[in-house]
């Protein structure tokens, strides 16, 4: 087993202060990395030591490979933490931490390209037998092309960018004169986003539901499932409330589909923890979508039903350990939702609201969790995300866990710049959203319009 | 006759870009006529791209910020010479 004894991690925002946090409990020692915008941040005070990487764009600080790979070497640490978004699903990046004898804590440089290839990881996991939604089986070389493939599989179509996740460079298009122009979007969302322009198109399902299941997976073959989260409450593709489990999923659809994402991660030699996406129609019938090679946004829900830290399993398998556990051991004990708290005006179409964080006060109490970097005079700064905090409550049930969430939501308070909370409060007192009655397009009935 | 001229102001703090993607040819440059709603600059904030366009249609006359310039909510960007 190797000794990983001082973690750097390559992110910034709460995901960074939630791996400290997970080190700490470990006794493990901590570095940050951090840009000229974010030396005030939180992660920066928590780590045990910090780099500055300089200047706020993210290609110049997070996104480069040199300047963290030079800053881990400097301060001996044995293992880096991509965390998620940045560096996570980059294989030159997991690549540059080998040939520098930094243990990357994630999958396999090889593991990350196969499953980055969207296109080509749709190919292998097809071949095992586990549907797949029609599209484009290679990156779209040009509009005809996609033209051609739209009119084959049917519109409406779907653009998703070939380099990444979360939303970004993701469009749905109705017909041929919106495709056209999606296309050049799109691609310019992926390029900026993830320095990789290439698209790739898809049939898009109408109203289905967006269910994933968490893996985790170590080196000795050992696999076990830790159940779904249901994230289809999605505001232009981007989550915005979580939970676990989903009302949806009755227990043989969760055999299924947990028993399907091991299939797909024993068959790409798939270690740590990952993610298998799936869209599920409501006759429940489901679709594979892509694996997430990293610990995703939403983690905190699973962790809150199961009691298992991913973050700290991770750093467990990257070290060589074998899981502790095995399938029959994981019990989903109760229900926990998230809210994706952002710095962005509801009533202003959503328009991003960075600024000067004042008068906070945050909620707390039985069974809230929350995972922040934001503090009272904090600025938020424009250069990165709007995701200034995850609001995690459990509780026993459904209907539990719901109250629990208007309680916190109402305990929140921000001034100085426009937040989430009160659109998540107006989601938790609609009659469907309780019913558990939803569908990745209800935020549509909320007059929620198009970004621009 | 005297000339009108008004200026586009972006209404969030962020990255002004004056090239729909890196590498492109910028949308408009000093001197270019551009029409009512035409995309005339990009703003990026919190990874979010904003397109930003003429309110009515005229002749460039300035370019108040350079590209990848971080610009500051309801700062002037671009002058326009109304027709």
């Amino acid at each position: 087993m190797k000794s990983i004894k001082k973690i750097l991690i390559a992110n910034r925002g709460e995901i960074a202060l939630r791996i400290i946090r997970a080190c700490q409990e470990m006794a493990i020692e901590t570095v940050a990395v951090y840009s000229d915008a974010d030396k005030d941040s939180l992660h920066v005070k928590y780590a045990d030591e910090a780099v500055n990487i300089s200047p706020p764009l993210s290609r110049k600080s997070y996104l480069n490979i040199d300047n963290i790979i030079k800053a881990a070497k400097d301060k001996n640490a044995d293992a880096i933490h991509p965390g998620y978004g940045f560096l996570s699903e980059n294989e030159s990046f997991s690549k540059a931490c080998s040939e520098n004898a930094l243990t990357f804590i994630g999958p396999s440089a090889e593991c990350i390209a196969t499953v980055g290839n969207k296109s080509a990881a749709r190919k292998i996991i097809s071949a095992l037998g586990v549907p797949i939604i029609p599209g484009s089986n290679n990156v779209i070389s040009s509009p005809e092309e996609a033209i051609n493939i739209a009119k084959d599989v049917g519109y409406p179509v779907i653009l998703k960018a070939s380099g990444g996740g979360g939303g970004r460079g993701m469009r749905i298009a109705h017909n041929k004169e919106e495709l056209v122009e999606a296309i050049s979007v799109a691609s310019g969302e992926a390029r900026a986003a993830f320095g990789n322009p290439d698209l790739y198109l898809e049939k898009y399902i109408e109203k289905p539901r967006h269910i994933e299941i968490q893996i985790l997976g170590d080196s000795f073959g050992n696999y076990v499932h830790l159940g779904e989260r249901e994230c289809s409450i999605q505001m232009r593709y981007q989550k915005l409330i979580e939970e676990s489990p989903s009302s949806f999923v009755d227990e043989a659809l969760r055999n299924k589909l947990g028993e399907t994402a091991i299939l797909i991660a024993r068959s790409i030699g798939y270690t740590n923890a990952g993610t298998m996406e799936f869209l599920v129609d409501s006759n429940k019938d489901f679709y594979f979508m892509e694996v997430n090679a990293r610990v995703q946004v939403e983690h905190p829900v699973t962790e809150m039903i199961t009691g298992v830290d991913i973050i700290q399993q991770q750093i467990l398998i990257a070290a060589g350990s074998e899981l502790e556990f095995k399938q029959n051991d994981i019990r989903l004990n109760g229900w926990s939702m998230e809210c994706r708290i952002n710095a962005a005006d509801p009533e202003e179409n959503f328009m991003p609201s960075p600024g000067k964080i004042e008068n906070l006060v945050l909620p707390g109490g039985p069974g809230v969790r929350l995972d922040t970097h934001i503090y009272n005079n904090y600025e938020v700064s424009p250069f990165y995300d709007s995701l200034i905090g995850k609001l995690i409550v459990w509780g026993k049930d459904r209907p539990m866990a719901i109250k629990r969430m208007q309680r916190a939501l109402s305990e929140f308070k921000i001034q100085g710049i426009k937040v989430t909370t009160g659109f998540h409060e107006m989601v938790f007192k609609d009659a469907a959203f309780i019913k558990g009655n939803i569908n990745t397009h209800f935020l549509e009935k909320f007059n929620v319009t198009e970004a621009g | 006759m005297s000339t009108e001229t008004y200026k586009i102001t972006t209404p969030l703090m962020g990255t002004f870009y004056k090239a729909s993607a890196p590498g492109e040819k910028p949308l408009i440059e000093v001197g270019q006529r551009v029409e009512a709603a035409e995309v005339v600059c990009i703003i990026e904030s919190m990874k979010i791209f904003t397109e930003l366009r003429a309110d009515q249609g005229g002749t460039v006359i300035k370019i108040l910020v350079e590209d990848e310039e971080p610009v500051m909510k309801n700062q002037e960007l671009i002058e326009i010479e109304i027709d």
